[in-house]
């Protein structure tokens, strides 16, 4: 029964569908048409089985085992880990998603990257309450059981640190996927429109801007332009389903679908409006991008479209020749990711891969390309178009506009170089 | 673009992104017939009162807007900084390990490693104040008078040869005469103009060049942490 469900999976080369694409692929990708290896059959172990198992011939826990429910035992090494020497302090810092063993496009809660300024800190619902004041006809003071209240969206967004993949602007430098594109993870997130909130206030016409506030020890503050707020920004409560966790800004954080990290405002408890930015810490000291004639870009909110492959990587290395799955993750800031090419020369020949719904706007988004790999070196590399027509750039084209000091907004095509013995590692190429 | 007006009156250009990214697709969700705006009003939450906006208010604009009254010399900065900034800051402001650095690094920002700090690339005199009073020192936000915030932000400018006298005194009234170095140094995000190129060209897909060289790799830095030894999991 297995094997005929293996040979009858429409992914191998048996299938009329499957055998198209490998010879296609074939041909591109490795230049020759012998697909040479043998076709994916089934391992003869499989047929006969070895004799059950413990777990085959005895009672498992009973339910509520575990009232919260937690990944395998076997699974413990995915988890968000962390760069000691990248920053001074594990409080003002950032740890990384285990992109190499995630699958899908949402990331789970446990698993969704971090970024602190002042620590996680423990919020009282009970006491967590929402200011919005300035240009507004009526200030108001919001308790979290007045917000659960309001007419409530879900989204599914992905949140994206601008410094993700900032370690490697002047060279390849993370020998890992995890830490050189892990700042980036997606949920679907449940609350209210920003804008249902502030017309509830009436916004007096003269305003432009908003500042939002964080409640933690850092008060992190933005400036945002009113345009945005009133166009698909988010005040959520929730996450993949349940409460926000408390590292994600539990009870309430704003969702700014597109925009760099930095501005989805978490632990939030002020907004105010106004008629010019405030130019606060993280827009002027940080989170604005030294060009290569000194100055610097200000405002670069948006989240320009990015792709990588999560399979093969640093990570997770190849098993020997024969068939596989080149397999990535792709987002852009602007909406929908279009299309998504992959290569396995190192950007001399593209074939394009399959995109897997669901494709939503400003939400990560899952390819795949079957790959026969013959256990020669190659450079894997993954290349996205959004529905705007950008193409994701070289780091040496970016690197031709910006130079190599802008640490943030590295959205650079990143090549994989996979050795004959299986070994893949972060390299740049020339 | 590369104008200090422009990135003051962000509006305007913030305004078309906005717009572009918009209309560039199909909308993300189709607007409801009838908006929120045309329902009566909720009536959901209670006003705020203007004694708990004056605690959460203290943010301040390049303009000079939100500054509290208040004033503190160098001096007195000096005083405060070395018990209550020093010892992550360092003595003279120049960061003490890890720390950041707050002064020093003028004339650096086109240098191979460019050292930013309040002197050397912080825009508006505002954003001291504001971060200051609002999430210094670190680990006690907070914590600090508007008096000793203007001192602090006064031994600030003191300590990047902005103010040279030791008795200047800053405060509410000639805060905004005062002008940082790289005032004129950011603009817009201009990248739909200046990036053009990455925008719209059908990409090639078969010999789009010659076979690649590898120029760096990750593993020669050695810098990765260990993948295996993460954080323990309970």
């Amino acid at each position: 029964m297995r094997s005929k469900a293996v040979l009858s999976d429409p992914a191998t080369p048996d299938s009329p569908m499957g055998r198209r694409s490998f010879l296609g692929l074939g041909a591109v990708l490795t230049g020759s048409l012998a697909l040479g290896g043998k076709p994916a059959i089934a391992n003869p172990a499989q047929e006969s089985p070895p004799a059950d198992a413990p777990w085959s011939q005895s009672i498992g826990a009973g339910v509520v085992d575990r009232p919260y429910g937690r990944p395998a035992d076997t699974e413990a090494s995915v988890i968000r880990r962390n760069v000691p020497w990248l920053t001074a302090s594990a409080e003002s810092s950032v740890s990384f998603s285990p992109l190499q063993d995630l699958h899908g496009i949402i990331t789970p809660n446990g698993l969704f990257f971090e970024r602190h300024h002042a620590g996680r800190p423990d919020v009282d619902p009970a006491q967590h309450k929402l200011m919005i004041h300035g240009l507004v006809e009526r200030p108001l003071l919001l308790t979290m059981k007045d917000i659960m209240r309001f007419p409530s969206v879900s989204r599914i967004h992905f949140i994206e640190c601008p410094a993700n993949g900032g370690m490697n602007w002047r060279a390849a430098q993370m020998n890992s996927l995890q830490f050189s594109h892990g700042m980036v993870s997606c949920a679907e997130w449940t609350g209210v429109r920003l804008s249902t909130l502030l017309e509830e206030t009436g916004i007096k016409k003269q305003a432009k801007w908003a500042m939002v506030e964080g409640a933690d020890g850092a008060h992190m503050n933005r400036s945002l332009p009113l345009d945005k707020c009133l166009d698909d920004c988010l005040v959520v409560y929730a996450q993949n389903g349940e409460a926000l966790r408390p590292e994600q800004g539990y009870p309430l954080r704003l969702v700014v679908p597109g925009w760099e990290g930095n501005v989805n405002i978490k632990w939030l408890r002020r907004i105010k409006l106004g008629e010019k930015p405030w130019h606060s810490r993280e827009e002027t000291s940080k989170y604005t991008d030294l060009m290569p004639d000194g100055t610097s870009r200000g405002f670069t909110w948006l989240i320009d479209a990015k792709s990588v492959v999560t399979f093969p990587c640093p990570e997770k290395p190849l098993d020997g020749p024969g068939l596989y799955e080149i397999r990535g993750l792709a987002w852009t800031g602007n909406g929908r990711v279009k299309r998504v090419d992959v290569s396995v020369d190192g950007g001399v020949n593209w074939q394009t891969a399959r995109l897997h719904e669901p494709v939503l706007s400003k939400a990560l988004t899952r390819f795949s390309l079957p790959w026969r790999w013959d256990g020669r070196p190659a450079l894997v590399a993954s290349r996205v178009i959004d529905e705007t027509g950008y193409v994701q750039p070289t780091i040496a084209q970016l690197r031709a506009q910006r130079g190599s000091n802008s640490v943030y907004h590295n959205n650079s095509i990143q090549t994989w170089q996979v050795k004959p013995d299986g070994s893949v590692f972060n390299v740049q190429l020339a | 673009m590369s104008s200090l007006a422009k990135w003051c009156g962000g509006a305007v250009v913030a305004g078309l992104i906005a717009a572009g990214a918009a209309g560039a697709g199909p909308a993300e969700s189709p607007k409801p017939a009838v908006t929120e705006k045309s329902l009566p009003k909720l009536g959901l939450g209670r006003e705020a009162l203007p004694e708990e906006i004056a605690a959460w208010d203290t943010d301040v604009r390049p303009d000079g807007k939100g500054l509290p009254p208040g004033r503190g010399t160098v001096k007195q900065g000096d005083e405060i900084f070395q018990q209550r900034c020093a010892a992550c800051h360092g003595e003279f402001g120049q960061g003490a390990g890890r720390w950041p650095a707050l002064a020093g690094g003028q004339g650096t920002m086109r240098a191979d490693r460019p050292d930013k700090t309040i002197g050397s690339f912080w825009p508006d005199l505002s954003t001291a104040f504001d971060y200051i009073k609002r999430a210094m020192p670190y680990g006690n936000a907070r914590s600090l008078t508007d008096d000793e915030t203007y001192a602090l932000v006064a031994f600030l400018l003191n300590l990047n040869d902005i103010v040279k006298d030791d008795n200047f005194e800053l405060n509410d009234k000639n805060f905004t005469s005062i002008k940082l170095p790289n005032a004129s140094g950011f603009f817009e995000d201009d990248r739909e103009l200046a990036e053009k190129k990455f925008w719209g060209k059908e990409p090639c897909m078969k010999n789009c060049r010659e076979a690649p060289k590898v120029t760096s790799r990750a593993n020669e830095l050695n810098v990765t942490p260990d993948g295996k030894s993460g954080p323990k999991v309970d």
